[in-house]
């Protein structure tokens, strides 16, 4: 063997002398992955928490009754210290520094108010019960059964029929308001616009997803209530027609923006095959790339509506927040987010308003992360079939 | 919208139908204008939003109005004053930059270099990452109140005040508000990143790796310098959203009234967007107060949407350069 | 695996041990073979992309793979440097041997292999950064600190890839700002420097005019000095010019490895005959 022949051999036993390790690369890359995996641990940790709060509701393990059992004040010393505070409604703190007078002093308060509210016949209800929750009910002094949410008289009546049919209401205005036009809008940009006009359309009109919903909630209590008031003669000046709108132009740049992309993934071919058999642009564009877009349409629209549902501060700005049952656009009404936006804070933690309210957000979580699922499964089979066909 | 139905093709084309004279169908004019008619529309619509205020907020745009505090004047047009509002927006939104950003980023990374994109994980952080995009900012607020300010906060306090003191951590704060609106923008993030790492050449991966870089070499000194304009549009991207955002900070951290500049990471703020709403609902006379409420909210769209016209720009340019790349 | 480490001709299956009398013959020369394929198989998922090859290359040579595209050439040439290892659902039968070890052992550092396995590539990727830095970065990965001793070796490898005095004056310019057969040698010098004993190129020169392609010809001959080459091509001319040893591929078979006069004057199989009289491919 020649020497160079044995430098070359010693040369390559070195790729052999084992698999060098590289620890911290190792530890890096897997550090990498854990933290890769936050963005699920945050899905978990939202549902976790928002649900639990609202879980006792659902289970059925909370009361609102605001007359419930009455411990006599003589009994104090024999009930166990955790009832007692529940009874009395104290926090942990609160109980243990409080002194025995003052605890004695609270529950001859609360016997007495017991017998103030024993009159009261709805007091002994407890408001939380699936009937009270979901169907109308004849409240004492009513003269037929309404489904009313009021949360904060000593009968708290937490209906949520007021405010799923005021969410739909600003939904479906939205929707209805911004669905043709973005789409129109898409069809223009996409297909008919002249390709240097399409350079700046299109991120001009995703410039509307640019402003803060508080300035478009801002925006719809100053400028456009006060304009479309004359115009619509309606009565009361912020209504689920005003907030709708509004509303609409902040899922415009949702819908127009998917729209957009899914009519210009429809493969070229398409455009010039019709093109070339005599076409106008817009027939093609309407009869041909259009039909081929419609999932990517549909999900776009399904995107828009999971936006509009949970959209907070444009609705509790606009939208007047009075709950009421009326089929009317022009009434004014109340959201699930502004109601939560707006009641949340006069809350107490873990009392059933509380509850209540975070049982209101898991609903428009699942509704939101359903809306999401579904439009993620429409696009990613869009996909697919554009790029076999492509 | 149902014009191209009415569109009625001759059985056959007219002899004297030249191909010199244009066709003239008339679907497929009104279809045009129609389309053309509602891009005009939203356009107007921008430039309606965006005039409106500019107009009516710049009167009431001055340095006085913009280096003074609020004081106890907030509703007096002569006297009130945002600086406490942009020091509390600024600061909650450079707090969450500095959560969102790696997190972000390396999970992009995670994505893009290392993710089998067919493996069950992968398929899992997608979805999480579409469905977070998705969630209402109203529940990233009560998120932040259940499980930043009373859980990890509760435990927080539980474990460091004595007991019975008042509560340091269990409450609202420029902390947890930052926290929550991190968690809000870490889908923008991981998808600008992404989308600026796709862009690179594969040809530069090859080439590290096959001068013997390892992986995480080849990343750090190859890849990640070139999807740094990507990591800074994603960056603006949160930052311009999230300084416009008020549901998520509604019940974590902003305050109507703040006689103090935040000096602790628990203390709350008084913030431009949350100002912007109590100055549009409790102001005692709004014609009175309008000049404020038209400037206060000028300063917060100059503070927002130029981030995001910023961000836009710069990712329709990066696309454009992935497009000319592959 | 360990038993065939021992073997110096490991029978690998019954029906090998029947000698081979279709199989293609090898170039006979008195260099010595620096790589060896055995019984090569590479699947992508279930196809097989390529099918039991069998070829040694001798050290300091030119050796050329030509065939049609899909035929494999590129594949098997990426074999040399496991860079088929980036792409998930391959799977390699067979074993490589490069100075007597097999390269895919568990115990291989595919590092150190790269290391003395250069690669420069179809198209060419200099990274978005200096001329100088290029160079540099290789050498740096591989522990490289002291300034004076890079500048040094950025040099020799700039003037090993003959392109030394058209870049000096702007070392720190961008590499980008190149031309493309610049760009090419560029990558050329990139891969030198850190000293691999054998070059891989793919196709280096299919995306560049005449006149470039013919100074990074010129600079394969050049290499050959020092380096064990193989080089896939799609240009049977360049094969001609520039080979000592031509593999002729067909549907990731190795049909035809011989003396490349021999290939391209009086080659032994008709199919062979075929591709580089230009009646197919």
């Amino acid at each position: 063997m020649s020497p160079s022949t044995e430098a070359v051999q010693e040369s390559w036993s070195a790729i052999e002398r084992g698999r060098r390790r590289r620890p911290v690369e190792y530890v890096v890359e897997r550090g990498i992955f854990l933290v890769s995996l936050s963005a699920i641990l945050m899905v978990f940790l939202i549902f976790l928490f928002v649900g639990r709060e609202g879980l006792p509701v659902l289970l059925g393990r909370q009361t609102s009754a605001a007359l419930a059992e009455v411990i006599p004040v003589a009994d104090m010393d024999k009930t166990p210290p955790a009832k007692l505070q529940r009874y009395l409604g104290l926090t942990g703190t609160q109980f243990q520094e409080m002194d025995r007078e003052t605890k004695l002093e609270l529950m001859t308060l609360k016997a007495e108010g017991a017998q103030t509210l024993g009159k009261e016949k709805d007091a002994r209800l407890n408001t939380l019960e699936w009937r009270y929750l979901l169907f109308p009910y004849q409240w004492t002094g009513y003269d037929r059964p309404e489904a009313i949410w009021q949360p904060v008289s000593t009968i708290h009546k937490y209906n949520i029929l007021p405010l799923l049919i005021g969410t739909l209401k600003a939904t479906l205005v939205a929707l209805l308001f911004s669905v043709p036009v973005s789409l129109a809008a898409a069809i223009y940009v996409s297909q008919l616009a002249h390709p240097s006009h399409k350079e700046w359309m299109k991120p001009a009109i995703e410039m509307l997803s640019g402003i803060p919903s508080v300035v478009l909630g801002f925006f719809a209590l100053l400028v456009m209530a006060s304009f479309l008031q004359p115009l619509f003669g309606y009565e009361s000046r912020l209504n689920a027609f005003v907030a709708g709108l509004a509303l609409g132009i902040a899922i415009i740049p949702v819908v127009f923006s998917i729209s957009e992309d899914a009519l210009t993934s429809v493969p070229p071919a398409y455009k010039q095959a019709a093109l070339a058999l005599g076409s106008t642009p817009w027939q093609a564009a309407w009869k041909v790339i259009l039909p081929a877009a419609v999932p990517g349409v549909c999900a776009a629209v399904v995107l828009g509506f999971g936006r509009a549902i949970g959209e907070t501060m444009i609705v509790l700005m606009a939208s007047g927040n009075a709950s009421i049952v009326s089929a009317s656009l022009f009434d004014s009404t109340r959201t699930i987010t502004a109601t939560i936006a707006a009641e949340l804070a006069e809350t107490v933690f873990g009392e059933h308003h509380y509850r209540m309210l975070f049982l209101l957000g898991a609903l428009l979580f699942a509704a939101t992360f359903l809306s999401n699922l579904l439009a993620t499964r429409i696009m990613t089979g869009l996909k697919a079939r554009m790029e076999g066909r492509a | 919208m149902s014009s191209a139905a009415a569109s009625t093709p001759s059985e056959t084309l007219p002899a004297s139908a030249g191909f010199e004279t244009r066709r003239r169908d008339r679907a497929s004019m009104v279809g045009t204008a129609i389309t053309g008619g509602a891009t005009l529309l939203l356009l107007l619509l921008l430039g309606v939003i965006l005039g409106n205020i500019l107009v009516s907020g710049l009167p009431g745009l001055s340095i006085r109005f913009i280096i003074s505090g609020a004081d106890k004047d907030m509703f007096d047009v002569n006297k009130a004053g945002v600086l406490p509002m942009i020091v509390g927006t600024s600061l909650r939104v450079i707090l969450m930059t500095l959560f969102v950003i790696p997190v972000g980023v390396i999970t992009a990374i995670y994505l893009t270099e290392y993710a089998n994109p067919v493996s069950l994980t992968t398929r899992i952080i997608r979805t999480a990452v579409n469905n977070l995009a998705g969630v209402p900012s109203i529940v990233f607020g009560l998120f932040g109140l259940g499980f930043f300010i009373n859980f990890a906060g509760g435990t927080l306090d539980d474990l460091f005040r004595p007991r019975g003191a008042e509560p340091l951590w269990a409450k609202p704060g420029i902390l947890w508000a930052s926290l929550t609106l991190a968690v809000m923008t870490l889908p923008l993030v991981i998808v600008a990143t992404e989308e600026s790492l796709k862009a690179i050449p594969v040809g530069l991966r090859e080439a590290s790796l096959a001068l013997g870089a390892t992986k995480l070499e080849t990343v750090r000194k190859i890849v990640l310098p070139q999807a740094l304009p990507g990591i800074l549009t994603g960056g603006i991207l949160a930052v311009g959203r999230a300084g416009g955002e008020v549901a998520p900070i509604l019940f974590t951290g902003a305050a109507y009234y703040m006689a103090q500049y935040p000096r602790a990471l628990t203390d709350q703020f008084m913030d431009l967007g949350y100002h912007t709403f109590i100055l549009s609902t409790q102001s005692p006379n709004i014609d009175q107060t309008r000049p404020i409420l038209y400037a206060t909210v000028l300063v917060l769209l100059l503070l927002t949407f130029t981030l995001n016209v910023v961000a836009i720009l710069l990712r329709a340019r990066i696309r454009r350069r992935a497009r000319a790349s592959h | 695996m360990s038993a065939t480490l021992m073997d110096p001709t490991p029978v690998k299956s019954p029906a090998v041990m029947t000698p081979p009398p279709a199989g293609p013959t090898e170039p006979a020369t008195a260099a010595r073979e620096l790589i060896r394929a055995r019984d090569l198989s590479l699947y992508y998922g279930p196809s097989r992309a390529l099918k039991s090859i069998n070829l040694g290359i001798q050290e300091r040579l030119v050796t050329a793979f030509i065939g049609p595209s899909g035929c494999g050439k590129s594949t098997f040439l990426r074999c040399f440097n496991r860079m088929n290892d980036l792409i998930d659902h391959v799977r390699i039968e067979g074993r490589i041997e490069i100075g007597g070890h097999d390269i895919h052992a568990k115990n291989v550092d595919v590092i150190e292999l790269r290391k003395r396995v250069g690669m420069v590539f179809q198209k060419s990727n200099p990274f978005p950064k200096s001329i100088y830095e290029n160079i540099a970065y290789g050498l740096r990965l591989h522990g490289m600190r002291e300034r004076s001793r890079i500048d040094e070796v950025v040099e020799q490898s700039l003037r090993g890839a003959a392109l030394w005095d058209e870049v000096k004056d702007r070392l720190h310019g961008s590499a980008l700002g190149l031309s493309g057969g610049q760009q090419q040698r560029l990558c050329i010098a990139r891969a030198i420097a850190i000293r691999p004993q054998i070059l891989l190129m793919d196709e280096p020169a299919s995306a560049l005019d005449p006149i470039a392609t013919a100074r990074v010809e010129e600079l394969i001959l050049e290499l050959k000095k020092d380096y064990t080459i193989v080089i896939v091509t799609h240009n049977m001319q360049q094969a001609a010019r520039i080979s000592d040893h031509t593999a002729f591929f067909y549907l990731g078979e190795l049909i035809e490895y011989d003396a490349t006069v021999k290939i391209f004057t009086n080659p032994s199989r008709k199919q062979t005959e075929d591709y580089v009289t230009g009646r197919f491919g």
